[in-house]
């Protein structure tokens, strides 16, 4: 194809040339890279990938060996107090409940206590939206507007601070730990600040404005299930009470499964537990709040430490290196097909 | 401007009283004003919106909308919806007023034009939009008809007036029409003023060739026919003026009728994509309500036990009526898979393609200014789908200019081109042009490379004055002689202008004529030639002759005509001579060019008294006169070749395109012989064909016998070789409809005009159409325009193929908007074609760069971009159905809301439009070399049910994945400061980013041609998506919008952890490298063509292309009567009485008129049988 319709340059001269202009872009000319899937680098990314792959994933499970993790059921260890709470009546008595284990290893390094829920939908639509980011921001707003029905007002309409589900149906449970050395009884010191994101602490969550918390909550009542308004969450520490309260902010970051474990406390690392949780005999003593039998969920304390990877999910190890298996066999399957069979490439051969 | 839109019920007939406005008031006729544009600016809103909710997508989404707008069953936000509806809606509406305001501007500017109304004695200035029927007006020259007229009187003798009717019907030469004598007589106003004649006639129609009505005047009825009329966009040409009764007026004029709204036209690509979008809204019901069975049994089983946290809403009493608001919850999260984007997205990359057909350099032809045109810009992949190509031939295969270009002479040939190359040589190579200096009024335009006929000439050899003596004499040209030496010839046929011109050229002049007389100027001496008589050209004589009488008195009677006719009647004594020009013939013929035999006679001055006698007495019957005159020509003189020019490259991409597997078949209204000369001229016919059937009959009968005939010939020689030999072509299993198209061995179809009738019937059209698509070319002659879409209807209805149809006039425009493709050629004089179409270029050629070039490439972007698109909304959208055996089926979305919002409009969409925009797999010569490259589209292999069935599938595998690998990695995870990690919002973030980045890689593998804009986009996607996500997670805008930008700071803590990238990186592995795997199995076991185009590039190995070389325009040596006549009698008849001459110049000839109305009997006569009947005979 010569060019025989190229624009004639005197043409231009008279009227306004309708003739297109001869740019890359116009003409589909624009310089390009061409990329094709050629055995070379098909095979390279196979066999990289492979050795990729498997590497991470050994790396994952040789540090995932180093984490100990103890865990407990104590909605059917206290099966009595499980019973009492599925009566809602008596959601003001008081029911104690002391679980015993022992720990065969030393836990070493930071150790962190969860709490675990079983069948507890955090992800259900209407939960997850029914609360008022803007009140926990301690904003003065009209809860009315927001998704927290039908949390928002008791029927004399003093307002709940907090509003909405997830708020309500905060966990209360109370854990302690004790260590059993020689007859002798050791509370295990537990951290309860210093466990949610820093931008939840400081960002998210803010109590309203004023002098003192109980007069910033005036007008306002606590959620139905709360045995106690919302400024007395933690009223040793101004700076963890009221919206700002770590076990708060953390139960209002819902969880994606139905099955998940918050963080409830770390063990502060003094005295016989500066290396972590020495092996031995342990008790929890739990203030049972919580029902869960009604919705034949459980409730869980977890014991773990954790690596640079975080806890103990064997998950993504084994399957990096499942992948790191399967892309360096696809390799060799993939070199053994284009060696038989490449005589009948050609298109033109055929 | 409202009365233009008055509607009425129709009429049964139209009465019409002229200069009667009262009386013609009471029947409503519509006024002269008409109106094109669809809205005003009160309708605009509401209308227009109408128009466009009558788009399903459209009313889709707004249904989406209303449902997100209730609150029970709202699991996305409402913006989500309206901000992409909005946008689209706008969009089209703004498109839609611009073409509205220049439909207004036009319809003004027309209906504002004056004209010249009779209104009680005086002429007066009135804008178009004031006449009314029964009006009188005055036209003058060059002025356009303002409404259907009757032509009432002229400043012509006789009433004539010449009109030319190329906005009508794309016809450049002129037209004469008539008025009836009775009016013609009326010349000024006063006496017209006095006309009180009613006219009856049909109601409005189409029709452009046909007029019905009666003129009731003082108490007599004339009747009146087309030749009466003057219709709406016709001008006047070489009249004064002339005057009209308004018969039909504005909407009610023939052309108004014909300008029906184009059809909207819809590739086969929309179709399917409208099936898969029923198809995918069908599985969304499925997944909805499994969904909602599932949000049901939850609600009852687990649910009813969890309401201590969280209770029923309110009005929902069961499970059951929880279930039902799920699955319309459902319905608004996965209605994702078919985004509203995917509809403009398909646009903006039709719109692109369009663009670059107009800008393609290589489709502008600078002789005329015209660069390509994209008309509809909704239809470019389908033109990398055509099958069939149903193309015109005037003035698309040839320019409709006649060349004389060669001539034998007393069995020598002239014209040849001394040159080696042959008879195409390349430009630049050859000689230089014969110089016609010597003669002052040579036509400098004529062009001869022989320069041995012109030293033949002024040798004196008296063959060769006799040849071109004859060529100046016999012919009906008139002519017009502006200045001194300044000679224009009016010929009603260009043939005929060719070969005049040629012997003005070689000095044989044509200066003037007279009724009596032909005065040529030969080689300088002015001589006078009395005409004694002209017998005009008709179909069964295929000649025409003169007889003349020199100065000198002798009477000679000159013929020129086809050489099956003249040759036999040659005089036996000149054997050798026919024998050589036979073999010229032959020759000339073999070049595709047209020829003509030359012969003349003595005759005695007592032989010709004596015709001349019994012609007088013989005057009503006037059969068979000349054969009685001479049954024997004397003398051959000669024969004359005229090429009529091919368009350039014709042949080439004809060629080319067969290749490509393209049927071409030629629709013309030409001759039977000339559309058969010129399919051996652009080689759809060879002489290698095993056979061209030709299919005359006049009944139904014969037709099918000769239908018949040829499939069993084909049959036949496909039997016997089926066994020893291959098939010369492959054809594709999935293709073979019919034992027919196995056929081996070339075959062409020659098709009649009539025979076509008969075909065209029900219970003929199937047979009809498998022996047509059993052959390699189809022609069909003198068709009219409606059989030429009814063809392309017919091959539409049975073969499911893609239909292209290309033409340059009038006749074409049906044709034009039956094929799925119109394509019109610019640059003619006509343009209604083109207004008819969807593309329009200047050159045939420019075709195959359309089909292979531009029409490839769209098909193959418009696929990749629709499986990607697919794919990509899978992969998305499915994510939220695994998610809902997680989340109690409660519709809780996976993904941030602005994720949503966004992911189609700005994460997505711009990398897949770059690659929809300027894909290509292969460089666009490539496509021309290998034209084979074009069949994918063809058998639609590259995006089908079963391809959307594969991007479905890996979309679905994508988001298993997608949903899966997040979920086992997070379940009970923890970070590494020991928080919990499977909080929702990191989860949203990690699914978020990891989709993200999968479609990007998965973009990545599909672009095959990465420019700069791609680069930018896809790199620029993946940016844009974490600058965004940084943004929307920041600090400000939460503490402005709380309860908006709820996923404040999950950027940052979800991001910084080494879990989730790692999970990412295992997601886009396990999702990338299976397609990369199976893509290069298939590469390497299976490559397609344009695979290993491509890689023969790469490797840049010296493999021998299959260069297809053109065969050469060669000589083929079939004899074939090729001739030149196409047109009709020509002035003739006009030219012997007089009728068309000024009184002036008759005068000067001491013209007596003869007392006869002849002529204009002949007139009527020619109308009322109509231009086909053959045995219609003339009288001199």
């Amino acid at each position: 194809m010569k060019n025989k319709t190229s624009c004639l340059p005197q043409e231009a001269g008279a009227r306004p040339s309708r003739c297109p202009d001869n740019s890359a872009f116009k003409q589909q000319r624009l310089p390009a890279w061409k990329p094709q899937l050629t055995i070379a680098t098909v095979l390279s990314s196979f066999f990289l990938t492979g050795a990729f792959c498997l590497s991470v994933g050994i790396c994952l499970i040789l540090s995932a060996n180093s984490i100990r993790e103890f865990q407990i059921n104590y909605s059917d260890k206290c099966s009595e107090c499980s019973k009492l709470r599925e009566n809602t009546s008596n959601w003001n008595k008081e029911c104690h409940c002391s679980v015993n284990f022992t720990l065969k290893e030393d836990m070493l390094g930071d150790v962190f206590m969860y709490y675990g829920l079983q069948n507890f939908y955090q992800n259900h639509r209407r939960y997850v939206i029914s609360r008022s980011d803007a009140q926990l921001l301690g904003q003065n707003v009209n809860i009315e507007k927001s998704y927290c029905a039908p949390f928002t007002t008791y029927q004399n309409g003093t307002p709940m601070a907090p509003c909405g589900a997830i708020a309500n149906s905060m966990f209360n449970d109370t854990i302690d730990l004790f260590y059993n050395l020689n007859s002798s009884v050791v509370q295990v010191p537990l951290l309860k600040t210093g466990n949610s994101w820093w931008t939840d602490k400081n960002v998210k969550f803010r109590n309203p404005k004023s002098d003192n918390l109980s007069s910033a909550f005036a007008g306002t009542a606590r959620p139905p299930y709360w045995q106690k308004p919302v400024y007395l969450l933690d009223e040793e520490d101004e700076r963890n009470n009221g919206y700002v309260n770590d076990d708060f902010i953390i139960w209002m970051r819902v969880s994606a499964f139905a099955t998940f474990r918050n963080l409830y406390r770390r063990v502060e690392r003094v005295k016989q537990f500066v290396n972590g949780l020495p092996a031995g005999n342990y008790t929890f003593h739990i203030s049972y709040n919580f029902p869960v039998t009604k919705f034949k969920g459980r409730k869980h304390v977890i014991l773990s430490t954790v690596v640079w990877s975080g806890g103990s999910n064997p998950f993504l190890g084994i399957a990096y290196v499942v992948t790191g298996t399967a892309a360096t066999l696809m390799g060799f399957v993939i070199t053994a097909i284009h060696l038989k069979l490449r005589k009948k490439k050609t298109y033109f051969q055929k | 401007m409202e009365r233009c839109a008055a509607r009425r019920a129709p009429e049964e007939e139209r009465r019409v009283r002229a200069n009667a406005r009262e009386y013609n008031e009471k029947f409503q006729y519509a006024s002269n004003c008409i109106k094109t544009s669809k809205y005003n600016i009160v309708t605009f809103l509401p209308v227009n919106l109408f128009e466009q909710f009558q788009e399903v997508a459209n009313t889709y989404f707004l249904f989406l909308l209303i449902l997100q707008l209730i609150p029970q069953i709202s699991s996305l936000s409402w913006f989500t919806t309206i901000v992409p509806l909005v946008l689209v809606l706008t969009i089209t509406a703004v498109k839609d007023a611009t073409d509205d305001y220049f439909r207004h501007k036009s319809d003004n500017q027309v209906n504002n034009r004056q004209s010249q109304v009779l209104i009680g004695g005086v002429l007066r200035q009135e804008q178009w939009m004031n006449v009314r029927v029964g009006d009188i007006i005055k036209l003058e020259n060059n002025q356009f008809v303002a409404a259907d007229l009757l032509l009432l009187s002229s400043s012509e003798p006789h009433g004539l007036c010449y009109i030319e009717t190329s906005e009508l019907d794309g016809e450049t030469n002129m037209k004469v029409r008539q008025a009836i004598p009775v009016t013609s007589e009326l010349g000024d106003t006063g006496k017209l003023a006095g006309f009180d004649g009613e006219v009856i006639c049909e109601p409005p129609n189409n029709k452009l060739d046909k007029f019905g009505g009666t003129l009731y005047w003082k108490e007599n009825k004339y009747p009146l026919s087309n030749q009466n009329m003057l219709l709406r966009g016709c001008v006047l040409r070489n009249t004064e003026w002339c005057f009209g009764l308004v018969v039909f007026a504005g909407p009610d004029t023939k052309l108004m009728q014909n300008s029906g709204r184009t059809k909207f036209k819809r590739t086969s690509i929309d179709r399917l994509m409208n099936t898969l979008v029923l198809w995918i809204f069908g599985f969304l019901v499925c997944m909805g309500v499994i969904l909602a069975i599932g949000n049901a049994i939850w609600e009852h089983e687990v649910g009813v036990c969890f309401q201590i946290y969280l209770p029923w809403d309110e009005g929902v009493h069961s499970a059951f009526f929880s279930g039902f608001l799920s699955f319309w919850s459902y319905i608004i999260i996965l209605n994702t898979v078919v985004p509203i984007s995917l509809y403009v997205s398909v646009e903006v990359i039709r719109l692109g393609h369009s663009y670059f057909i107009n800008w393609d350099k290589k489709m502008y032809c600078a002789k005329r200014r015209t660069p390509a045109e994209a008309r509809t810009t909704t239809l470019n992949e389908e033109l990398g789908q055509v099958e069939y190509i149903f193309s015109d031939k005037t003035g698309t295969l040839t320019q409709n200019i006649m060349v004389f270009s060669k001539c034998s002479v007393n069995g020598h040939s002239y014209g040849d081109v001394q040159d080696v190359l042959g008879p195409k040589a390349e430009l630049g190579e050859r000689p230089e042009p014969v110089d016609f200096s010597f003669n002052p009024l040579a036509d400098p335009r004529f062009q001869f490379w022989d320069p041995s006929l012109l030293e033949a000439v002024k040798l004196g050899d008296p063959h060769v004055h006799e040849f071109f003596r004859l060529l100046s004499l016999c012919h009906t040209v008139m002519s017009e002689e502006r200045s001194q030496g300044e000679l224009f010839y009016k010929a009603q046929s260009p043939d005929e202008g060719a070969l005049v011109a040629a012997a003005r050229n070689f000095g044989f002049v044509f200066r003037s004529r007279t009724p009596k007389t032909i005065t040529v100027q030969e080689l300088g001496r002015a001589v006078t030639y009395q005409l004694l008589a002209i017998l005009d050209f008709n179909n069964i004589r295929k000649r025409m002759s003169v007889i003349v009488r020199s100065p000198e008195g002798k009477i000679r009677l000159y013929c020129k005509g086809a050489d099956t006719i003249l040759l036999e009647r040659l005089h036996p004594l000149n054997q050798d001579l026919s024998n050589i020009t036979t073999d010229h013939l032959n020759e000339y013929a073999g070049e595709g060019l047209r020829t003509l035999v030359l012969a003349y006679k003595d005759l005695e001055e007592s032989y010709y008294e004596d015709w001349a006698e019994r012609l007088r007495r013989a005057g009503s019957a006037p059969e068979a006169r000349e054969d009685r005159l001479a049954r024997l020509y004397d003398e051959l003189l000669g024969a004359t070749a005229i090429e009529d020019k091919l368009q350039q490259g014709v042949p080439e991409t004809i060629a080319i395109l067969t290749l490509a597997n393209i049927k071409i078949w030629v629709l013309t209204g030409d001759k039977q012989e000339t559309a058969v000369n010129i399919g051996y001229s652009c080689k759809m016919l060879t002489d290698d064909m095993t056979e061209v059937f030709v299919v005359t009959g006049h009944t139904v009968l014969e037709v099918r016998e000769e239908l018949r005939k040829a499939r069993e010939k084909m049959m036949d020689a496909s039997h016997s070789t089926a066994n020893g030999f291959s098939y010369q072509e492959k054809l594709s299993s999935s293709k073979l409809t019919s034992v027919l198209e196995a056929i081996a061995g070339e075959y062409a179809l020659v098709i009649n005009g009539h025979s076509l009738a008969h075909a065209l019937e029900a219970d003929m059209e199937v047979e009809f159409l498998e022996t047509a698509c059993a052959c390699k070319a189809v022609i069909c002659c003198r068709v009219t325009p409606l059989q030429k879409a009814q063809v392309v209807e017919l091959v539409k209805k049975y073969k499911k193929a893609v239909t292209l149809a290309i033409g340059d006039g009038a006749n074409d425009v049906s044709m034009i908007k039956t094929a799925h493709i119109g394509v019109g050629i610019s640059g003619q004089e006509g343009i209604q074609a083109v207004l008819a179409s969807d593309y329009s270029f200047s050159q045939f050629k420019f075709l195959q760069r359309l089909l292979l070039v531009h029409g490839r490439w769209s098909y193959l972007r418009m696929c990749k971009f629709l499986c990607y698109f697919f794919y990509k909304n899978f992969a998305f959208t499915m994510v939220h159905f695994w998610f809902g055996f997680f989340c109690g089926f409660s519709a809780q979305t996976v993904y941030d809301q602005y994720f949503i919002t966004l992911y189609n409009i700005v994460y997505t969409s711009l990398p897949v439009l770059a690659m929809g925009v300027f894909d290509q797999d292969v460089p666009e010569q490539r496509s021309m070399e290998y034209p084979k490259l074009y069949e994918p589209g063809q058998l639609n292999l590259l995006f089908n049910k079963r391809e959307f069935f594969i991007c479905i599938a890996q979309g679905i595998y994508t988001s298993v994945l997608m949903f899966f690998i997040p979920y086992g990695v997070f379940a009970d995870a923890t970070r590494d400061d020991g928080a919990q990690l499977a909080d929702y919002q990191s989860f949203a973030v990690t699914v978020a980013t990891s989709l993200v980045i999968v479609v990007s890689v998965q973009i990545g593998l599909d672009t095959g041609f990465w420019t700069a804009i791609n680069h930018f986009f896809i790199w620029g996607s993946l940016a844009a998506y974490f600058a965004i996500l940084f943004a929307m997670h920041s600090d400000g805008l939460f503490q402005m919008f709380p309860n908006q930008f709820r996923f404040v700071g999950n950027a940052q803590n979800t991001l910084a952890q080494p879990t989730v990238w790692l999970t990412i990186a295992l997601t886009t592995v396990v999702c990338i490298m299976p397609v990369v795997a199976f893509r290069f199995l298939k590469l390497d076991l299976k490559p397609e063509l344009s695979d290993t185009v491509r890689y023969t590039q790469l490797v840049r190995k010296k493999q021998k292309t299959q260069h297809r070389c053109m065969r050469r325009v060669g000589r083929a040596g079939s004899r074939r009567s090729g001739y030149a006549f196409s047109h009709q009698e020509g002035f003739g008849e006009l030219i012997m009485s007089g009728k068309n001459m000024r009184l002036s110049s008759l005068a000067l000839a001491g013209f007596a008129a003869r007392p006869s109305a002849g002529w204009i009997e002949t007139l009527r006569k020619k109308k009322g049988s109509d231009a086909g009947s053959p045995d219609k005979a003339l009288k001199v």
